[in-house]
């Protein structure tokens, strides 16, 4: 066995291991930290698979941004408590036949008979010098350059969809009214008073 | 060696311990969408090996899509979650029953 396929397997374990502590994690936040480390397992396996760029904003915008929004949202609703009453309804053993059988189903499909190192050979290693970061970049500016545009408005979207969902009216706001603004006259404004000029009265 | 298959069949055991997350989860939405993001890693997975494999980078650059609108999706969806929870009160898979038909 090689080394390449000793960390393959160790990798491969702690994603198991840590997805299915996941998912039969009765408190949300540590269902949550769970996740983190099979990202970081996932990302381990892409530096394998030689897709480093992708592999550090795996950990960068995943475990860096995501998971810390999702154990802040935990942390903010407080609903550690309400999962006292957590219970995995009758629905385990179905899931885990169909799960089953899933994996049965794909690895009949997927195996080393169709996709095997003689069927499909394992690539030669790129060089010490070549940038995974500059390929991507030059397919990503040229070809792709739309959707990646495309990806930004979504973005921008997303944005103003969470920001409006969640923004509560408040009384006191002070708040711009354009209308009122646009329609101002100068007597709303200005008001014109005569005094008397009191260097007038000395003389 | 690893093989093709090796990275596709370890891709496809974390897609079905997603699948099965999301059957069992009794307890909050939010475990529900992290089931999600792990069937999306699995998905990933799978591209990011065909890419290696077939020495073409049109697989990550689906990858980088992909993350892109998966964040997206979390930042609304945990935005939902916030006002469901400020309506509701809870957010329990059971408690969230209004729209049954």
């Amino acid at each position: 066995m090689s080394s390449e396929q000793i960390i393959f397997y160790f990798l491969s374990f702690w994603f198991v291991a840590s997805s299915l502590a996941m998912i039969f994690a009765r408190n949300a936040a540590k269902a949550a930290l769970f996740l983190v480390l099979g990202f970081f397992s996932a990302a381990s396996i892409w530096i394998l698979l030689e897709a480093e760029f992708l592999a550090i904003t795996l950990i960068l915008v995943y475990v860096g941004a995501v998971m810390v929004l999702f154990l802040f949202v935990i942390k903010m609703l407080n609903i550690d408590k309400s999962t006292l009453r957590a219970k995995f309804a009758g629905y385990l053993p179905l899931g885990l036949i169909v799960a089953l059988i899933i994996i049965a189903e794909m690895t009949l499909v997927l195996g080393n008979a169709q996709f095997g190192l003689e069927v499909m050979p394992s690539p030669i290693r790129h060089a010490a010098d070549y940038s995974n970061i500059t390929e991507l970049a030059l397919q990503l500016y040229t070809t792709y350059v739309y959707p990646f545009e495309l990806a930004a408005v979504l973005l921008l979207i997303a944005i103003i969809a969470a920001i409006t969902l969640v923004h509560k009216k408040e009384i006191n706001r002070k708040k711009q009214s354009i209308s009122e603004q646009v329609n101002v006259q100068a007597k709303d404004r200005v008001r014109i008073v005569s005094i008397a000029s009191p260097s007038k009265e000395n003389k | 060696m690893i093989s093709l298959s090796d990275y596709l069949i370890l891709s496809s055991v974390i897609f079905c311990i997603g699948l099965v997350g999301i059957f069992i989860n009794r307890t909050n939405i939010i475990t529900l969408l992290m089931c999600v993001e792990l069937i999306l890693a699995a998905v990933n997975t799978n591209f990011i090996a065909f890419s290696h494999f077939l020495g073409n980078e049109a697989g990550q650059i689906f990858v980088f899509f992909i993350m892109t609108v998966a964040a997206a999706e979390v930042a609304i969806g945990l935005a939902i979650l916030t006002l469901l929870f400020r309506v509701r009160g809870s957010i329990d898979v059971d408690v969230t029953n209004s729209l049954k038909g």
